[in-house]
């Protein structure tokens, strides 16, 4: 199955952690579901929660914490989980 | 009526502005990209000037409980109608039951969502134009948020399927140039700070809203002097002064601050040159990372930049004429 990219939908400042003394909403090599949150984007004073989108194992993130990106950039990659059929 | 199921980022309503109250304190507001504004306007029948939709990087997702003539322009954010594909810079309709989204921004900041009738919010001081910190104007004076319900004014005349020509398209670029005159506190840079405002190709920041546009990537030198009676001691500081909407001030003598149509009418820093007003919608479809240098033209550059661009303008109603 397709690798999945998390794609962030808009322009700003990318941040790993809810805030400064929290933990990563996310780490390399964790699962997630595809409502997880996985990072922030900052624009306009206002920050916006970027979901994984796909539900799998997180392989890595493409981007480092309080870069810049922009609108499309994919910021992280998805492993979906495969379900076998039986 | 539009029931607004999704707000997106900051979606505001705007028309072409709330002149002549600066001198209160009460900025113009409305679309900081009036040649967009006016674009999709005209799409739809609509006063070039009626009130529509800013849609700021990420756009809302709107319920139609009507049938309507809409036309999106702006930045490169692709309008859907339950979901298929719809040509920016061209009308189309909408009908009720409807639901409008847009795909990812691929180009520019704002995108421009008019409806034939225009968005019939109460006007406030003569324009519809929502002022955010004054909480003044559009919807409840704020941006959008989910469960509004907007009203649309009587439609004269929308038609499906007119569209803006190719080469009265703007160009959104990541690269881009803005003009500006120099002034009217140029005298506080040295030569060499001139230079470096000159010179810098200059990243735009995240801080980059209505109210200014903040940009990195130099120092600029200041001229040594004692600070005058009513300035403050930064080398940036002036004694207060008003605030032309387009002026780059640059507090600290660091990241400059393009001061765009819901600014604050005067302050205290040195406002080393003023963007020409047509380069003003440049600006505004610039989004965070856009590396941008600044162009000194002179007085009469700067008529023959707007008389350009008032025949710009005149083409473009021309085109949509009818």
């Amino acid at each position: 199955m397709a690798r999945h990219e998390i794609v962030s939908p808009i322009p700003g400042v990318f941040y790993r952690r809810p805030d400064p003394d929290s933990d990563p909403f996310a780490a390399e090599g964790q699962l997630v579901t595809a409502a997880d949150t996985v990072c922030l984007v900052e624009v306009m004073k206002s920050f916006h929660q970027v979901a994984a989108g796909a539900a799998g194992t997180l392989i890595e993130f493409l981007v480092e914490n309080e870069d810049v990106v922009e609108a499309g950039q994919p910021v992280a990659v998805i492993e979906p989980t495969v379900i076998e059929a039986g | 009526m539009i029931e607004v199921r999704k707000p997106g980022l900051s979606t505001t309503v705007q028309d072409g502005g709330r002149t002549g109250y600066y001198d209160v304190g009460i900025p113009p507001s409305g679309a900081l990209d009036q040649y967009s504004l006016r674009a999709a306007n005209l799409l739809v029948g609509n006063q070039a000037g009626a009130a529509a939709l800013e849609c700021v990087y990420l756009g809302p997702e709107l319920a139609f409980t009507v049938d309507a003539v809409v036309a999106v322009t702006g930045a490169t954010m692709t309008p859907r109608v339950n979901g298929e594909e719809r040509a920016l810079w061209e009308s189309f309709e909408v009908r009720a039951g409807d639901v409008l989204d847009f795909g990812y921004l691929t180009a520019g900041a704002r995108a421009y969502l008019a409806v034939a009738g225009g968005i019939d919010v109460p006007a406030v001081l003569g324009s519809r134009s929502t002022y955010g910190l004054g909480a003044l104007g559009g919807l409840e004076g704020r941006p959008l948020t989910e469960g509004d319900r907007l009203p649309v004014g009587p439609s004269a005349d929308g038609t499906a399927g007119v569209r803006v020509p190719e080469e009265l398209r703007p160009v959104l670029a990541k690269d881009v140039e803005i003009r500006v005159m120099m002034g009217l506190y140029d005298h506080r840079l040295t030569d060499a700070g001139r230079k470096t405002f000159l010179g810098t190709t200059w990243t735009l920041t995240p801080v980059a809203d209505r109210i200014g546009f903040r940009y990195a990537g130099a120092k600029l030198e200041t001229v040594e002097r004692e600070p005058p009676f009513g300035a403050g001691q930064d080398p940036s500081n002036i004694v207060d002064a008003p605030y032309p909407i387009g002026s780059i001030q640059v507090p600290g003598s660091v990241e400059p601050i393009i001061l765009h149509r819901d600014a604050v009418s005067g302050g205290g820093y040195m406002m080393v040159a003023t963007v020409l007003s047509g380069d003003l919608d440049i600006v505004a479809q610039s989004a965070p990372n856009t590396r941008t240098r600044f162009v000194a033209v002179d007085l009469d550059e700067a008529l023959a930049v707007r008389a350009a661009h008032r025949e710009r303008g005149r083409r473009l109603r021309a085109a949509l004429a009818g």
